[in-house]
């Protein structure tokens, strides 16, 4: 860990050099492992934007509400059951009871050659020295989204159902607040996997807003992993369903687990479109999902399972009361 | 009212240690203290050709940056443990240039502050000189070697592989166990000072007598000159039993400085400054008459070590001698690697060896389309098979039956995808507990004070598993005392000599030795003697010589009893009756419930029995679900090097544990009848689980850890 200064943030929008502290839960590690080495860290914890609230657009989530308050929601849980899952579901206690929702969204790979200095080979951490998981330990990286120079996971949860239920995030920055559409947050690795963001330098995520819609209430994350509790995901489905009877009038599937990024399943959201729900059209959709996935040795598994993984997800939508 | 064996006690150190009382080597605060941290390699085999350390020694606070240009011939060559020495790897790190291994410590950073060192450790850059290093088995380069070479004896009785080309029914498959970490959740800490030519180290040991003598002669100091204190001990499992090199730095940097220094690694540089349980790869034939009676057993094993040092698992030492069988041959091999050398974790030997066994016991059951506990009542025995010794109790059979009894496995339908519940598929597994009864040469000082109250001194160990309550009851017992009135003393080498806490020995060896001290307090007091008694005993076991006692004085572990040694076998037993559901779409593997029943012999302090057995099912579980340290064959290196990554069960993994205790009288194995229970509720558990996934889906995993991945074909 280097040495760096501390300030708490008055809410003015930092400059380039400013790293935001939120719940330090990903940040302090990566400090610690001298990953991420901050010169200032500007702590918003006293910010507020701890909102979370819901009307009749939607589910607004300011960046500082912390996991645990949002999984244990009633409201969010009734209204967006995939929500609270992705939360409920993830970390531990003592983690949602730290983590904010923005530093959740930012939170970085898992992937061991990433979160050691000692590896050489990182790409992510260090442009152009290789990739070390590429041939090498890779059971829990990436199949989708990948590229040459990287296949690091992205590890989180919450932001599937951002993506699933076409979320906004809102940013302050030195010019102003702006919108986005959260699927454009983040950007796959490309030949520049250390650019992980759309943010700009300094800007701060002040909240979320997830649009509401039919399929809201018929959505749920399902997250397949080593143990019960507390373990990243090897595969996880986050899926809304706006049904007439049996038959998809709309489909809303985010996978994780299995992509570089927060992955929006659009080609299996397209082939359920207008189809009677069942074991045969849930498989095609989930085919359609990992048509593109490239396995590397350890995580050749990942597709497979990332498919019955999204068929049961689906099924058990499709059997929800909403 | 007195208390005594059996007695249903809280734990008498528990209210320190839920208060924060009970202070840890780690929480230890000396005054003046400078803080050391670790830089280790990130290469496992090659040169050190240089270090930039400008950049290090300009960080403010900064003391001294050690490393072998400035360490070499500072801590003396000294023997492995298994060779009589005291160390678990004769790897000495700042020796020089040489790097054997991922992980190996290349520098020793000290500063006024632990914000300075770790600052300073993560500026300072190594060069090396690489060379390709051999991972593991598969890797070229590894050097095979018989373990009998290095003086391990392979079991064998008859003609195995006769008896098997003959037999009407037999098996033969290939199993394989991961490398496991022990990860105490204490750090390996170590705090060392001096004083007047005196060291005194704070360090978590499990045998703090073999710590003073083995640090004296790195040090090349006098052994009275060394105190360790470690009343305390966060986890143990074996990786504190034989000294790690680290303390000899930690020690050697206090002198040298002439203040005391205080070392706590990384969750990381726990993976590679200590042990860890080697991978093995083993081959099981067994064959059988068609009534299901064993005719042939032939177990093999590979199993890693480092380049150095000849550690050995070697678990075919038990799994030769649990079943009647006429004919019997076992062979280990060591696969030297450049890795750092493996030790002892929980069951060492029992625990991979017995899963490949009782594996292929279950694998044998069906080839003989018979129920897998009736395989195991056929063919028990109260005579080991190698030597015909027999044992000084048995009673697997009981186990067997209260076991199926109370797990209700009547009601198994024995085809394997029989069993489902909804979306799972359920399985239902069965396997043989077994571990050594070690009792070893002992000391112990008991005081009974004029107002009744009684005092036990023996620098024995509680790591965790309850001994200062066993040992607190054996004085009761002894004295006739409650055991409010009794205070214990462990874990400090000015007191009197006892064993390492390894093999399950503690309750044996102690309580055995404090009960002659307080039978012969008890003769004095009928002689009429007044006022405060203290008396200082000392047992050899039967079967051990007497110098085992000078031997133990010099920190070296005299441990008797197990199946081998003497005239007679010792051993306790357990059945593990274990459930898996399977989801049938994405097979995750769950554990509803999980049944240990135990015979072994007389339970001294039930409530820290039953903890063990408990502990030991779930670790059980983990070992054969979870636990597997990942390793990337190119490097040598290991890659999930903390507790978010290396898993181990989570509560909610774990749900109905029942532990069933059979009442087992054992007039033979020792004065008490006592067998050590620390390790049982562990072996076994990983064959029951496997067991169960095969019942569950047909597919018999045969590779720990049972993965997601190893049940979707
Ligand atoms: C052992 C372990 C297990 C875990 N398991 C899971 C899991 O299963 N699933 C899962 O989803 N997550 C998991 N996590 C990750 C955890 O959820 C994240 O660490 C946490 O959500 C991060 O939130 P935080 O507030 O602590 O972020 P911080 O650590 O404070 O910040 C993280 C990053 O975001 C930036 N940042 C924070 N807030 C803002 C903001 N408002 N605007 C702009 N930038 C910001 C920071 O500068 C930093 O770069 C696990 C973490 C650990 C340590």
């Amino acid at each position: 860990m280097r040495p760096f200064s501390y300030d708490r943030a008055a809410g003015a929008p930092g400059d380039a050099g400013t790293t935001w502290l939120a719940g330090g839960t990903t940040l302090l590690d990566l400090m610690k492992l001298d990953v991420m080495r901050p010169e200032r860290l500007a702590d918003i914890n006293g910010l507020g934007l701890a909102e979370v609230r819901l009307d009749a657009q939607g589910l607004h989530l300011g960046a500082l509400a912390r996991m645990a308050e949002v999984a244990g929601n009633a409201e969010v849980q009734r209204h967006f059951p995939v929500v609270a899952q992705s939360l409920a579901l993830a970390a531990s206690q003592q983690l949602r009871n730290m983590a904010s929702l923005g530093g959740n969204v930012l939170q970085r790979t898992r992937c061991p050659y990433f979160r050691d200095p000692s590896h050489a080979a990182c790409n992510k951490r260090n442009p152009g020295s290789g990739c070390g998981a590429m041939d090498g330990a890779n059971r829990l990286q990436a199949v989708l989204g990948t590229s040459d120079a990287c296949i690091a996971a992205y590890p989180g949860d919450f932001a599937q159902a951002l993506v699933a239920l076409d979320a906004e995030v809102t940013l302050r920055g030195a010019a102003g607040e702006r919108r986005m559409r959260f699927a454009d947050l983040h950007v796959q690795p490309g030949t520049t996997p250390e650019r992980e963001t759309t943010l700009r330098p300094g800007e701060l995520i002040t909240g979320f807003t997830v649009p509401a819609g039919p399929w809201a209430a018929r959505s749920l994350y399902l997250k397949v992993r080593d143990r019960e509790s507390y373990a990243f995901a090897l595969a996880s489905a986050a899926v809304a369903l706006d049904l007439d009877g049996k038959v998809v009038r709309e489909a809303r599937i985010a996978l994780g687990g299995v992509a570089t990024v927060p992955w929006r399943a659009a080609e299996a959201e397209a082939d359920l479109r207008g189809k009677v729900l069942d074991e045969a059209s849930a498989t095609r959709a989930a085919e359609a999902a990992f048509a593109a996935a490239r396995t590397h040795g350890e995580n050749a598994f990942k597709p497979e399972l990332g498919r019955r993984t999204l068929v049961r997800a689906l099924l058990l939508a499709k059997r929800m009361e909403a | 009212m007195p208390d005594g064996f059996g007695t249903d006690h809280q734990r008498i150190d528990g209210r320190a240690k839920v208060t924060g009382g009970a202070r840890y080597a780690s929480d230890v605060v000396v005054g003046n203290v400078a803080h050391a941290w670790l830089v280790t390699s990130a290469i496992a085999r090659g040169r050190i050709t240089g270090f930039e350390d400008a950049e290090a020694r300009a960080v403010p606070g900064v003391l001294e940056v050690f490393t072998h240009r400035n360490m070499q011939g500072a801590v003396a060559e000294t023997e492995f443990f298994a060779k009589g020495g005291y160390v678990g790897s004769t790897i000495r790190p700042l020796e020089s240039d040489q790097v054997w291994h991922a992980g190996q410590i290349v520098a020793l950073v000290v500063a006024d502050t632990l914000e300075a060192a770790r600052e300073a450790a993560q500026r300072l850059r190594v060069r090396y000189a690489e060379e390709a290093p051999a991972a593991g088995f598969d890797a070229a380069g590894v050097e095979v070697v018989a373990a009998s070479d290095a003086g391990f004896e392979d079991a064998g009785v008859g003609d195995a592989d006769s008896a098997f080309a003959a037999a009407a029914v037999k098996v033969e498959a290939s199993y394989s166990t991961p490398t496991q970490h022990h990860n105490p959740i204490e750090l390996f800490t170590t705090t060392a000072s001096w004083a007047g030519g005196k060291l005194t180290l704070h360090e978590g040991s499990q045998f703090v007598h073999g710590l003073k003598h083995g640090i004296a002669a790195q040090l090349r100091i006098d052994p009275a000159d060394v105190h360790v204190v470690s009343p305390f001990i966060g986890g143990a499992f074996g990786a504190r039993g034989s000294i790690t090199q680290r303390t000899a730095l930690v020690a050697e940097a206090a002198r040298r400085l002439g203040r005391p220094v205080k070392l706590v690694p990384t969750r990381a540089q726990g993976f590679t400054i200590a042990t860890y349980r080697a991978e093995t790869r083993q081959q099981v034939k067994l064959a059988a008459s068609r009534d299901g009676r064993l005719q042939a057993l032939v177990h093999e094993g590979w199993e890693v070590t480092s380049r150095p040092d000849a550690y050995k698992v070697g678990g075919t030492a038990t799994t030769s001698r649990i079943y009647a069988c006429p004919n019997v041959r076992t062979k280990v091999h060591m696969v030297h690697a450049d890795r750092n050398t493996p030790g002892f974790m929980r069951s060492p030997p029992e625990l991979p060896y017995m899963f490949a066994l009782e594996s292929a016991m279950d694998e044998l059951a069906y080839a003989l389309d018979m129920d897998p506990v009736q395989l195991r009542r056929i063919n028990d025995t109260q005579r080991e098979p190698i030597k015909g010794l027999p044992y000084s109790s048995r009673n697997l059979v009981g186990c067997l039956d209260a076991g199926a009894r109370a797990f209700g496995w009547e009601r198994r339908s024995p085809a394997p995808r029989s069993m489902r519940d909804g979306e799972w598929q359920v399985g239902w597994g069965v396997a043989t507990s077994i571990y050594p009864a070690h009792i070893g040469t002992a000391t112990a000082r008991v005081t009974l004070l004029p107002d009744g109250r009684a005092r036990v001194q023996t620098a024995a160990h509680d790591v965790g598993t309850g001994a200062y309550t066993a040992i607190g009851l054996a004085a009761a017992e002894g004295l006739g005392l409650a055991l409010e009135r009794i205070v214990v003393e462990l874990g400090d080498s000015d007191l009197p000599p006892a064993p390492v806490a390894g093999g399950s020995n503690t309750t044996a060896s102690v309580c055995n030795v404090v009960i002659k001290a307080c039978e012969e307090i008890r003769a004095r007091r009928a002689q009429g003697q007044q006022g405060a008694i203290e008396v200082y005993a000392e047992n050899v076991p039967e079967g051990l010589p007497p110098d085992s006692i000078g031997k133990l004085y010099q920190g070296r572990n005299a441990l008797g009893g197990g199946l081998e040694g003497g005239k007679q076998a010792m051993a306790a037993f357990g059945a593990i009756f274990l459930e898996v559901r399977v989801h049938d779409r994405t097979r995750e593997v769950r554990v509803p419930r999980v049944l240990g029943a135990f015979a072994a012999g007389r339970i001294v302090s039930p409530r820290q029995a039953r903890s063990q057995l408990t502990g030991g099912l779930i670790w059980g579980i983990g070992a054969a679900l979870h636990e597997q340290t990942e390793i990337d064959p190119r490097s040598a290196r290991y890659m999930n090097d903390n507790m978010a990554e290396y898993l181990v069960p989570v509560n909610a993994d774990i749900r109905q544990v029942e532990v069933l205790l059979l009442d087992e009288q054992d007039t033979q194995a020792n004065p008490l009848g006592i067998k050590g229970i620390g390790e049982l509720g562990n072996v076994g558990t990983n064959a029951a689980l496997a067991n169960a996934v095969f019942h569950a889906t047909g597919t018999r995993p045969r590779d720990l850890p049972v993965r997601i991945e190893h049940l979707m074909a």
